[in-house]
């Protein structure tokens, strides 16, 4: 199958499963309060990120078709994005500063001139059009990892933690022994034996980061174990499978939120290092960060690109951190002291 | 006290061999020997040279045990190798790995070691500072500060200091080093400030949490009730009970500073383990890598010992048993 179906169908999923979600949470009075919490107090994050999400599954739709009646064979059969759509006819020659006329180097007219919100590189891409694409790889390098490494870590640290014995034995030794590589290192090491694709990079950062969580989760679990509700149902001779499901699993929910939020920002971080030493993942920020690298070196000065991808990346980190605050404020019972 | 030592020590070498045994997968299996002489030596080669290019790095032993020559083969020889840090040379320039980790230790430990001391002699103030505020405006402003350092990308950082203190100031050379201890200084300040900078955000929070945990205990509250002033108790109660925790993240640094740091030493040309490091990774060198690992575990687990073993220094409560 194309990618570009593939890639519909993930936003379709999505929509749909955020509906769910959305559902699910409204009907538990522990989860809306909650949301109800950090909405009022962090309406501008929350409203930032949300356009983040917007502008990647925009990014995301794509269907093949022509975009300008002038266009050549190989253009028509691309399939393209919204935003590719929008900016459908942004290409100049070269660099071009913020809303100039002309091009920044030898004066010649551009092809649109005042056109580009933002400039346009090296190459003459429009660089608004390129911060944009860069929301759909960020979302997807934080999303896709904490898919991989959330799962990882509650399917070892929980069993580890409700059993104990052995298998706790062994899982600590994995976890020690991974943990005591330094992480940039092993990170690297990783993606340079797997391959250098989107899913071998996730792969990596997932192998690298579920580490930590599963530890979380572990000591998490050995305290659950001793409650009096766990107790109570292995009386009733409840299944060690039940319990897992229904008794210790949703009560660590909260922390997996709180995980997936404040590990979000740091993968996303990683792969700006990753992309500056060369192995990052294709058309993020953290790769217009390490293109532009020399560009402030030059006479006059081409500032606008790293700006606008330093300005996309930070204001994406800075959202998720200040909403990864307040989420642990309001679910962890153990920060609530310190929110009031 | 000795038991424990020793129990811990065993530990320690447990998680080194499993460490190796990872490497081994990832770099010999994953990757074959026969991989790394084509990324090495170009992909048009023939069989001869690419078996020539493994007898000549070592690599040209059978990877797993035989029965009866259980010492023949790749996985021993890793093991061997690796446990007496006979490291070989390089995949990629046939220069002995020894020498350049040699060379590369000094320079990194001219940077890190005052990026260390440093980083805590700001960070940890600036932290009290806050707490001693707590639920003020300096407080909230304190907070909001290091969240939004934090969560500049630390590219961002030494692109920026660059181009303004460099470029714009001319105060300081962009990059470069020198053994010359006086130009040393001109070399690291860039660096250093940058390193300060970037890791303030996050130290002054996480501090700032463990201070903050620490004022409402029931001691602090007597300390007040008997009249103790507030400086006096952020000092004296506070900062003295949080040490375990601040112990625990500094002493597990110390080892690291061998390291290097592979951004500011590549970005500002300082010729460190750090660098060497990223030179191993643009040229798909996996032999200098997968020591750089093996190095990084060693001190890890060693200095997790020393912390381990700290705590009964600090706290007379803690029993090493």
């Amino acid at each position: 199958m194309e990618s570009y179906i593939v890639s519909n169908w993930v936003v379709g999923f999505l929509l749909v499963g955020g509906a769910g979600l959305a559902w699910l949470v409204q009907r538990s009075r522990m989860w809306s309060q909650a949301f109800r919490d950090i909405w009022r107090r962090r309406r501008l994050a929350i409203g930032l990120i949300a356009l983040y999400v917007v502008v990647a599954l925009l990014d995301s739709v794509a269907w093949v078709g022509g975009v300008h009646p002038g266009e050549d064979a190989v253009a028509k059969h691309r399939a393209r994005s919204v935003i590719d759509r929008l900016f459908a006819d942004s290409q100049e020659r070269s660099y071009s500063a913020p809303l100039a006329a002309t091009e920044f180097y030898g004066g010649s007219a551009l092809r649109k001139p005042g056109s580009h919100l933002l400039g346009t590189d090296l190459i003459g891409r429009d660089v608004l059009y390129l911060s944009l694409k860069g929301a759909r790889v960020a979302l997807l390098i934080g999303g896709l990892t904490s898919l991989l490494a959330i799962p990882l870590a509650l399917l070892f640290g929980v069993p580890a933690g409700y059993f104990g014995g052995r298998l706790d034995d062994v899982v600590f030794f994995v976890m020690s022994t991974l943990a005591s590589m330094p992480g940039l290192l092993l990170l690297i090491a990783l993606i340079m034996v797997l391959g250098k694709s989107t899913l071998a990079i996730c792969f990596a950062l997932a192998i690298t980061g579920w580490v930590g969580f599963c530890r979380v989760s572990r000591g998490e679990t050995l305290k659950l174990r001793e409650l009096e509700y766990v107790s109570a149902a292995r009386a009733l001779g409840v299944s060690e499978g039940r319990i897992l499901v229904r008794h210790i699993l949703p009560n660590l929910m909260h922390l997996v939120i709180i995980t997936f939020v404040l590990m979000f920002s740091g993968l996303v971080l990683s792969e700006a290092i990753l992309s500056w030493l060369g192995i990052g993942v294709d058309g993020s920020w953290g790769q217009m960060i390490d293109q532009a690298r020399n560009e402030l070196s030059r006479d006059p000065v081409v500032w606008w690109n790293v700006s606008a991808a330093g300005a996309a990346l930070f204001g994406l980190i800075l959202a998720v951190n200040f909403v990864g605050d307040a989420l642990r404020d309001a679910l962890d019972p153990r920060t609530a002291r310190e929110a009031e | 006290m000795l038991a424990y030592l020793i129990r811990r020590l065993t530990y320690g070498v447990g998680v080194v061999f499993g460490v190796l045994f990872f490497l081994f997968v990832l770099f010999f299996t994953v990757t074959s020997p026969d991989d790394v002489a084509r990324k090495a030596l170009g992909e048009r080669v023939t069989p001869a040279v690419v078996e020539q290019w493994k007898i000549n790095h070592g690599y040209d032993l059978p990877l797993f045990p035989a029965p009866g020559a259980w010492q023949e083969n790749m996985l021993f020889e890793h093991y061997r190798r690796m446990l007496t840090f006979d490291f070989g040379r390089s995949d990629a320039d046939d220069t002995p790995i020894a020498d350049r980790i040699r060379s590369g230790m000094m320079p990194s430990l001219t940077l890190t070691l005052p990026l260390f001391v440093l980083s805590l002699l700001t960070a940890i103030p600036l932290a009290l500072l806050v707490a001693f505020f707590r639920e003020t405006y300096i407080d909230r402003l304190g907070v909001v500060i290091s969240v939004l350092a934090m969560s500049v990308s630390i590219l961002l950082y030494i692109i920026g200091a660059q181009y303004l203190v460099g470029r714009l100031l001319h105060w300081f050379p962009i990059s470069g080093f020198d053994s010359d201890p006086q130009l040393i200084v001109r070399f690291l300040a860039l660096p250093l400030l940058v390193g300060v900078l970037a890791g303030l955000g996050g130290d002054v929070r996480f501090y700032r949490t463990v201070f903050l945990e620490e004022s409402n205990t029931d001691y602090v509250r007597t300390a007040r009730a008997k009249g103790c002033g507030e400086g006096r108790i952020m000092v004296r109660h506070v900062f003295r009970n949080s040490l375990i925790p601040l112990l625990t993240r500094v002493i597990l640094a110390i080892p690291f500073l061998f390291m290097g740091s592979l951004l500011l030493e590549s970005f500002f040309g300082i010729p460190g383990l750090g660098a060497i490091t990223v030179d191993a990774i643009q040229g798909n060198d996996f032999s200098v890598l997968r020591t750089m690992v093996y190095i990084g575990s060693l001190l890890f687990v060693f200095g997790q010992i020393i912390t381990d073993l700290s705590y009964g220094l600090v706290d007379p409560r803690v029993r090493l048993e």
